[in-house]
């Protein structure tokens, strides 16, 4: 029973705690993660870059005269110099490869959140529906997803290009199409479980809604899993485009991203080492940030597994 | 009048066989088969039985969380299996239960504060924040916990505390009746006690109903007023609390009350225990007649054939055994 002296620290407790959500708790838990914050830090700064890209030569003409498609004649191919403003140096055809990369980090950062919120979206419903219902809905619904699986993924996109020609948007769907198949068996093995918890029984047996059950109790244990997920596809997602992109599907000239940037770049290697440098460390470093930030959101949310 | 009457209660379950081609593909699990109890406003009746006898499935049966199969559950007068969706989600304010494994009874994601006003937000969706928090602290007391702990989560708790929050939280809409469901196996001696002590406690004060299941019986003693032992499903004695220690009529009662230690060496030395052979048999395939006759030492050839009917003894004690007037 509480004496005089756990009642003060009560009312200390409630000066430091007051009003703190779950998760607000979490985002204090990802801060104080140091890998974490780095990589939010670097992420966020190429994100910045790449957003702010088009407008450079707006705000300092100076500084960056040139735009992503415009060629140099002077100065094909050569290496990065502050004197002729080409900071990364130009590509075989005379272009900035600075702002190239920078309109790369546009396209490949595009296309990773894009899709994968497209493959959250469908994946979450469609697998937490599965595991909660259960029984033979349960079944029909994976089985779909099982031959959903078995279709060759490039056939499918190729067929989409050819039907509807080659957009951007296009490339979203079909990324995001395929991709959600992986978060819907996570999250419906996710349900499966956590439906059969003692907590979920013991809200049926508080009269807790159905809907409520799924929003306070199913949903949000499943998302330690799909956080993590996420930012496993996030990368797979920027490679599958760079792969389309080489193969000719994805990007078109003269837009680039990161992908195209690095299989033009890689050739050239020996000639022009920055060709293929500076969009791979723009790539390597967001996929690095990408995973760092996904354990800290996985520590954050999951305090028990620490 | 007692506000809980079950009659004939029957749960079964059907378990396939694992190969679609094996021709009776649905085997049938009679986890209750035909048990009626009676409790009254304020009482405690506690439920023993060895593991797989249907204890638990028959608290989650009365609170309509399993659908019985058959039978009928009359709570205040109404039939629980016939009420509409709405009509049971009103009556779950009065029909609360607390569960065996106290970590896994609460959500990991959700503070203390958050678990214990869960009922609250669902029954009284228009109390503000503040009244909420008031009563949370108020019930919080009420079981031992202090108030400042609301914003900790559930992992930051031993587990006597943990059940104290499922206590809690089951209390807080101040049911009529309260299923615990071994409430306190999971947790060592003398926290036990603790938290037996705050359930007899908390019936003092608001003259709850408890069904209790157990499998210890030293603990049903303790807080119960009457006791049913349980079978494979079907009750085979069930009594006031002194009278079933002191006078057990069923062999099964007698091998289970002579399997309780003693804290007393020389006592416990000079006691005679009776040994019940075996193990219990496969639900799926009970004995025939009485169900206890594999390994009763009682056991003649009409156990094999006629069921033992419960048998009205006194008023307040009945038991199912063909030869319960034999020593």
């Amino acid at each position: 029973m509480p004496n005089s002296k756990t009642l003060n620290t009560k009312r200390d407790f409630d000066v430091i705690i007051k009003g703190r959500s779950l998760w607000a708790d979490a985002g204090h838990r990802l801060m104080r993660n140091k890998m974490a914050v780095v990589g939010m830090s670097i992420l966020g700064f190429i994100i910045l870059l790449s957003v702010i890209a088009p407008y450079l030569q707006m705000i300092s003409p100076d500084l960056f005269p040139f735009t992503f498609d415009e060629v140099d004649w002077d100065n094909i191919s050569t290496d990065p110099s502050f004197e002729n403003h080409h900071y990364f140096g130009t590509d075989g055809n005379g272009r900035d490869l600075f702002i190239r990369t920078l309109y790369g980090g546009r396209i490949s950062i595009m296309v990773g959140f894009v899709a994968t919120l497209v493959s959250l979206v469908i994946g979450v419903t469609y697998g937490a529906t599965a595991g909660f219902l259960g029984g033979k809905t349960d079944s029909f619904m994976m089985r779909f997803v099982d031959v959903l699986y078995s279709l060759p993924f490039m056939f499918f996109v190729i067929i989409l290009m050819v039907f509807f020609g080659r957009n951007i948007f296009l490339i979203f769907i079909a990324l995001g199409a395929v991709e959600w198949l992986d978060m819907a068996r996570i999250v419906r093995g996710q349900t499966l479980s956590i439906k059969k918890k003692e907590f979920v029984e013991a809200a049926h047996a508080q009269g807790v809604s159905t809907y409520n059950i799924l929003k306070r109790h199913i949903i949000p244990n499943t998302l330690g899993p799909v956080a993590v997920y996420i930012t496993l596809t996030i990368p797979r997602v920027i490679m599958i485009e760079s792969f389309l992109s080489f193969l000719g599907l994805g990007v078109q000239e003269p837009m680039a991203s990161w992908g195209v940037l690095i299989s033009e770049g890689s050739p050239e290697i020996e000639t022009a080492w920055w060709r293929l440098i500076f969009p791979a460390i723009f790539l390597a470093f967001s996929l690095f940030s990408l995973n760092f930030i996904g354990d800290g959101i996985r520590d954050a949310l999951d305090p028990k597994d620490r | 009048m007692p506000i809980l009457k079950v009659t004939d209660l029957k749960v079964y379950f059907n378990v396939r066989k694992k190969f679609f081609w094996s021709k009776n593909n649905a085997d049938t699990v009679k986890a209750v088969d035909g048990i009626s109890l009676d409790l009254n406003e304020g009482e405690t009746i506690g439920i023993v039985g060895e593991s797989g006898c249907g204890k638990s499935t028959l608290g989650r049966a009365i609170l309509n969380l399993i659908k019985p199969t058959d039978g009928q559950v009359l709570w205040m007068g109404k039939n629980l299996a016939n009420l509409e969706k709405n009509e049971m989600r009103n009556l779950r304010k009065d029909l609360q239960i607390i569960f065996q494994d106290p970590l896994a009874s609460l959500n990991p994601r959700m503070t203390v504060g958050q678990i214990i006003t869960e009922p609250l937000k669902t029954f009284f969706p228009n109390l503000s924040k503040a009244e909420r928090r008031e009563r949370v602290e108020e019930i919080m007391l009420k079981v031992g916990l202090s108030p400042h702990q609301i914003n900790r989560y559930p992992h930051e708790f031993s587990g006597g505390q943990c059940q104290r929050i499922g206590i809690a939280r089951s209390m807080i809409l101040q049911p009529k009746l309260l299923v615990c469901d071994e409430p306190v196996s999971a947790l060592d001696v003398s926290i036990q006690a603790q938290i037996l002590n705050l359930l007899m406690d908390l019936q003092k004060e608001t003259n709850i109903s408890l069904i209790f299941i157990s499998h210890d019986l030293g603990v049903v003693r303790h807080i119960s007023h009457k006791i049913a032992v349980l079978y494979l499903g079907r009750v085979a004695e069930i009594a006031e609390n002194e009278d079933l220690y002191k006078n057990p009529k069923h062999p099964y009662t007698q091998a289970l009350i002579s399997a309780v230690p003693i804290p007393d060496p020389d006592l416990e030395q000079k006691k005679q225990r009776m040994i019940i052979k075996g193990d219990l048999p496969s639900p799926l395939n009970p004995p025939s007649g009485c169900r206890f006759r594999t390994r009763c030492p009682k056991a003649q050839e009409i156990c094999a054939e006629v069921i033992p009917v419960l048998e009205q003894i006194s008023p307040t004690h009945i038991v199912a055994c063909h030869f319960w007037r034999e020593p």
